[in-house]
């Protein structure tokens, strides 16, 4: 804080504040209070007022008690659309780190030609509606789909198979739409390697596998973590895809969470199945908060 | 110069025998190492191949003769833009659509821009906390808001209303500006504001003729990931829309499950088209101001 306090010698109206130091820069309180007001009003009357309501029907709604997560642990049907939803946000997340890592790579390492193309390439889904990519994926895996096609017309199969309204369409679809919240911090995280550790293990003898193994890969171990724990925390809640990709044999906590709302119109179970992903989610994001904080560069490249 | 032309070189003087041997470029390829790079390089194509090829496929699919989907197209057609565009339904979703986009994107930077000055210059009691809460609706799984919003907002009236989607957006979309504008004022030397102060402008004039006209690029890219978290949003979309207030999210939707037409692949180039286009006005803006600083 050398600069200011400088000028405030030869500055005569702010002299005074200089000498504390930085406080003026520093709103007072009722100006604060001031600029965050529609904010608070605006979450408080978007969000707070109907997550909290939401989540005290599962408490109140038929009648005062915990039936509601009873049923939950009780019925086999909903203990295994639970498995099935934590199995799904592991596979799109392996899948993501599998597909993801290699991109980011490329893109940190080629020359800059090569690896702005891969970057429009990683950008292009990134920017396109989560809905526009599913119905894309719809069209490539139905019955008269691209794929069946390819394989018909290949003469690999003579019947078109069933690849839509599956688990591994959902996982497929999904993990389309998750990579790039894996390659951006993984990115982030190999291009913050300094280019002298890759050239000094170049010049101790050190092969491309080994400067991998040895200097890339644990140094990028940070945007690997932030990215897994994105694109997990954000399958596990994922509604769009999983509707329109998948079937009834597929059903996700999400999915089950809209046909209580909307189907059978049970909003006591479906606030009590989101209370139990939002706590799992919550649950996450506190004991993992310092390395979600990588994530926030997805502002800057996105 | 190109590693093939060193190798030339370095080739040629082995050839001609002279000292070329110790010239040789370490970087000389041995066959192994000529294959690992071709099947990487055929892996990462592939990879791409996977990201990229979902959206190109809609383009063809939307110009395709066909009423069913067919892939290749066999004749092209602008009859399902024409479609698009003459029915009432979709005219009036898309309508909609932009409507509640805009107004989000003005009150979201507007809300979004204050809070973020709060964040980043003031003090007060419980501000990480605040701050937190601002951020949660990236985190928080949409299900459950669009499902909490539904279900709170329908006894008001709000739901398949344009005050009740304009609140949901903001909220939604807030984080965004939070996000950038908070970025920017890290970034601004606030050495600047205190010589406006020095020279004699109040805080006021010094922040509108000094700190904003420095943050305007956080608050511009706040501006149009707010209109794209509203415009391109499916999930509340999909719950808080009623049979009179639909957004165009909520009208796919409900094509794609019912009558899977072509209509669907015009009108999912059409916002894939307005997404890629407000995205790179954002990044030609960005990189001006970035080139004009230098």
């Amino acid at each position: 804080m050398t600069t200011p306090m400088r000028i405030g010698k030869f500055a005569g109206r702010a002299a005074a504040s200089m000498t504390s130091s930085p406080s003026w820069r520093q709103y007072p309180l009722g100006v604060s209070v001031f600029l965050i007001a529609p904010l608070c009003l605006l979450l408080g009357f978007g969000f707070v007022y109907p997550v909290g309501r939401l989540l005290g029907q599962s408490f109140f709604a038929p009648e005062f008690g915990l039936d509601n997560y009873r049923r939950l642990l009780e019925t086999p049907l909903y203990l295994r659309v639970l498995a099935r939803t934590v199995f799904v946000a592991l596979a799109v997340m392996s899948a993501s780190l599998v597909l993801g890592y290699p991109v980011a790579l490329a893109m940190a390492r080629l020359r800059r030609g090569l690896s702005n193309l891969v970057m429009a390439c990683v950008l292009l889904p990134l920017w396109t509606s989560a809905l526009v990519r599913s119905y894309a994926w719809i069209v490539i895996l139905q019955r008269r789909g691209l794929v069946n096609d390819v394989l018909l017309a290949s003469g690999v199969i003579s019947q078109p198979i069933k690849l839509i309204y599956t688990e591994g369409a959902v996982i497929l679809a999904m993990t389309h739409v998750l990579v790039p919240f894996m390659i951006l911090p993984v990115f982030g995280a190999i291009r913050a390697i300094q280019p002298e550790l890759v050239q000094a293990a170049r010049n101790l003898g050190a092969g491309k596998t080994t400067v991998f193994a040895k200097v890339l890969l644990p140094l990028s171990l940070p945007g690997i973590f932030a990215g897994c724990l994105m694109t997990f925390i954000l399958a596990l809640g994922f509604y769009v895809t999983p509707a329109l990709v998948g079937g009834p044999s597929s059903l996700l906590m999400a999915t089950l969470i809209g046909q209580q709302t909307t189907e059978t119109l049970d909003w006591g179970f479906a606030g009590a199945l989101s209370t139990v992903l939002l706590c799992v989610t919550l649950l996450i994001v506190l004991l993992f908060r310092k390395a979600l904080s990588y994530n926030r560069g997805i502002s800057n490249v996105a | 110069m190109s590693p093939d032309a060193e190798f030339a070189l370095a080739t040629r003087q082995v050839e001609e025998g002279g000292e070329g041997l110790l010239l040789l470029p370490r970087r000389r390829r041995s066959l192994s190492n000529f294959l690992t790079s071709t099947v990487a390089g055929f892996f990462l194509f592939l990879i791409l191949l996977f990201l990229v090829l979902p959206i190109i496929v809609i383009f063809p699919m939307s110009f395709g003769s066909a009423s069913y989907l067919e892939f290749p197209p066999r004749g092209l057609t602008l009859n399902w833009y024409r479609q698009y565009l003459s029915d009432p339904d979709w005219r009036a979703a898309t309508f909609f659509s932009v409507k509640i986009a805009l107004a989000t994107t003005f009150s979201a930077t507007m809300v979004g821009t204050l809070a973020a000055i709060a964040f980043a210059r003031g003090k007060f009691l419980g501000k990480s906390l605040f701050q937190a809460l601002t951020l949660s609706p990236m985190i928080i799984p949409h299900i459950v808001i669009a499902v909490a919003v539904f279900i709170a907002f329908s006894p008001l009236n709000l739901s398949g209303n344009f005050f009740g989607f304009l609140i949901a957006h903001t909220m939604l979309a807030v984080p965004y500006v939070v996000l950038t504008v908070v970025a920017a004022l890290e970034r601004f030397d606030t050495t600047l504001e205190l010589a406006a102060l020095n020279c004699g402008a109040g805080r006021i004039r010094a922040f509108f003729s000094v700190v904003l006209p420095n943050i305007r690029v956080g608050v511009a890219s706040g501006a149009v990931f707010a209109f794209l978290a509203s415009f391109d949003e499916a999930t509340v979309a999909f719950f808080l829309s009623g049979v009179e207030g639909k957004t165009i999210t909520r009208k796919m939707f409900e094509d794609i499950d019912f009558n899977l037409t072509p209509v669907i692949a015009a009108v999912s180039v059409v916002l894939t088209v307005i997404s890629l286009i407000v995205m790179g006005v954002l990044q030609a803006f960005n990189r001006a101001t970035v080139s004009a600083q230098r």
